[in-house]
């Protein structure tokens, strides 16, 4: 196929519309008709079916691939493989019994969804206001720790995909201390569900405070190392630059948001526009791309560990009570009817037993009405739309999940593209499948 | 500028298409009518008052209620970051709602979504499958009549779903019951 010589790199349609013509009418014996073997030669596409099970499709992604030659021409993607019926279940429960869930949405960030529901439960309460400072930041320590923890799985696994196998076991090296930091924060390493509807499971433990200090200067280090085996690889270059390109006008469309969003040049960080917690006392720059390629989406992600690092510090200098709250700075809302009491006063006190009896069996009085909070979460924008008929349990709850809006983008981006590229555009754009079928 | 002065903007255009803003939460929220008029509403408040993100459209089961479905569409404008939400009522005889795919891509999936959660269909959308469940599933999961331990269903030629194993359970409490006693955990089907 000579043609092939002449294919653009830069402009993916071109290509689809080259590959069409590409193909001579060489005949190679005599036919008897010449029309049936032209379309011999030109008619037969290929069906490739990729998934659900792929190496590179990250848990359970399914893409119906036609492609010409090398060449797709179009791209089916099937979602659904791990549907669990999450909104389902929410509204059979109170809001409390359902934080568990959340972890199982964007498993490799569990801290950060566990944050994302609480607040849009506590919106719905109008109690948001009320959390106590300590409980704020040690919040954002969690969502924090959480991108960071996400984005080296990103990165590790977007790396690895396209052959670079060293960055995976660096960042799971790092990843591997995030655990270890969850265990003693929640006692979970990965089901961590350490949010309650109007604060924290917990205090940190004791020393927990200078281990994240520690892990900050560490995680630094590692990013170096990463950046020296990648951003200038030639190979990775390769394989990544003036790849699947997606323009700004195509990503606010087709709704992309978090790193996926600000990739192709958007300068929209939900922590800047709606910040919620203590965000808008933290200094922090929002990374953008410039093209919009998966060489622009890796950049900005490692820029934002970066920047989470940045915020974990500024947290830990900041924290109410200090490291190991002497003070005894609260880190949950007083109210008897939202937070369970002490346990203490539990078996010595008639009213906090019936609160207790009350919040255990009904869960908080959440108010009739209906609200929408979006968090930004490693992925992107989750959101939770609650429809509150007032009481414990949800009418309905709508989670917005980050990587189910990016991936309705696939359809539209791979056609043009090698189907190597196809490894590459799905690693960048970094999507969890617990969090896409729900 | 805020949600309120572009709900307003909205509403000078729609007239009494539209309910008064009601806000909750810092939110604002717009009622239409009329929901076969939901595309056009749409289509004016990307093309002339800036809302180019759609966020999310869920949908909600007013069961027992008419109309029983509710169709929520959250709206956002990178421009000047205010949030708006439009609702619209459809009864469940009509089950149909334009699409607004042709106002923002993203609605692609939202709608695909509810059509294969709830039932309802969006009219004028181009490729309207299920998304979740598979092809030639016969329920609606999401709908309030449809129960929490699943019904069995057939996957031709490839698997079976029995109900799940619940163990008499869920216990589920009752949101804004009357009494104690009706808001006990205990197990609840639509009947009881």
């Amino acid at each position: 196929m000579a043609a092939s010589q002449t294919i653009e790199f830069r402009d993916p349609p071109a290509r689809v519309n080259l590959a069409a013509v590409a193909a001579p009418p060489v005949s190679l014996a005599p036919s008897p008709s010449p029309a049936e073997d032209l379309q011999e030669l030109h008619g037969d596409k290929l069906v490739l079916n990729m998934g659900p099970s792929h190496p590179s499709t990250h848990g359970v992604l399914r893409i119906v691939l036609e492609m010409d030659g090398e060449i797709i021409t179009r791209a089916t993607p099937d979602v659904g493989y791990l549907h669990r019926g999450d909104e389902k279940i929410a509204e059979n429960m109170t809001y409390t019994q359902f934080i568990p869930y959340t972890d199982r949405l964007d498993y490799l960030a569990p801290l950060a969804n566990n944050v994302a529901y609480a607040l849009a439960v506590e919106k719905l309460m109008g109690i948001e206001r009320q959390l106590p400072p300590r409980c704020q930041h040690i919040r954002v320590i969690c969502c924090e720790l959480a991108r960071i923890s996400a984005h080296l799985l990103g990165l590790g696994a977007f790396a690895m995909d396209v052959g670079a196998l060293t960055v995976f076991m660096l960042t799971f090296t790092e990843r591997e201390k995030i655990y270890n930091l969850c265990e003693s924060l929640t006692g979970a390493r990965f089901t961590t569900s350490y949010t309650r509807i109007g604060g924290l499971m917990r205090d940190t433990p004791a020393g927990w405070c200078d281990a994240v200090r520690k892990f900050c200067d560490e995680v630094e280090l590692n990013l170096d190392e990463v950046e020296k085996l990648l951003t200038r690889n030639p190979i990775f270059v390769d394989r990544t630059k003036d790849v699947g390109i997606i323009s700004r006008a195509d990503a606010i469309d087709f709704g992309l948001s978090g790193p996926n969003l600000r990739g192709s040049g958007v300068e929209h960080d939900v922590r800047k526009a709606h910040p919620y917690l203590i965000y808008d006392q933290l200094e922090f720059d929002v990374p953008v791309g410039s093209v919009g390629d998966c060489h622009d989406r890796y950049l900005v992600r490692v820029e934002e560990m970066r920047q989470s690092v940045r915020l974990l510090r500024q947290c830990l200098d900041l924290i109410p009570g200090g490291a190991d709250n002497k003070p005894g700075e609260p880190i949950n809302v007083h109210d008897s009817k939202i937070v369970l009491p002490p346990k203490q006063k539990v078996m010595t006190s008639m009213e906090e037993l019936i609160h207790q009896f009350i919040l255990v069996t009904q869960g908080v009085n959440a108010p009739a009405g209906e609200v929408y909070f979006g968090a930004e979460n490693p992925k992107g924008e989750l959101g939770f739309y609650i429809n509150s008929r007032g009481g414990g349990a949800p009418h309905r709850l709508k989670i917005r999940a980050p990587s189910f809006v990016n991936l309705s983008i696939l359809a539209h981006l791979l056609p043009g593209h090698m189907i190597s590229d196809v490894v590459s555009i799905l690693g960048s754009i970094d999507f969890v499948m617990g969090e896409c079928d729900r | 500028m805020t949600s309120l002065d572009l709900a307003n903007q909205l509403r000078a255009k729609f007239g009494e298409l539209l309910s008064a803003p009601v806000e909750f939460r810092g939110e604002v929220t717009l009622k239409l009518a009329d929901a076969g008029r939901i595309a056009d509403v749409c289509a004016f408040a990307k093309g002339s008052l800036g809302f180019d993100y759609l966020l999310d459209i869920s949908s909600v089961d007013n069961y027992g209620d008419d109309p029983r479905w509710t169709v929520v569409y959250e709206l956002y404008g990178m421009g000047h970051h205010c949030h708006l939400r439009l609702k619209t009522d459809v009864s469940e005889e009509r089950s149909e709602v334009p699409t607004v795919t042709g106002v923002w891509r993203t609605a692609d999936w939202h709608e695909r979504e509810i059509y294969d959660m709830m039932g309802i269909r969006f009219h004028g959308h181009p490729d309207l499958r299920r998304i979740l469940m598979w092809e030639g599933y016969p329920y609606f999961p999401l709908r309030k009549d449809f129960p929490l331990a699943g019904k069995p269903s057939a996957m031709p030629d490839v698997a079976f779903s029995k109900k799940a194993p619940l163990e008499g359970g869920p216990f589920v409490t009752l949101p804004g019951g009357k009494d104690t006693i009706a808001r006990e955990p205990r197990v609840r089907t639509m009947e009881n």
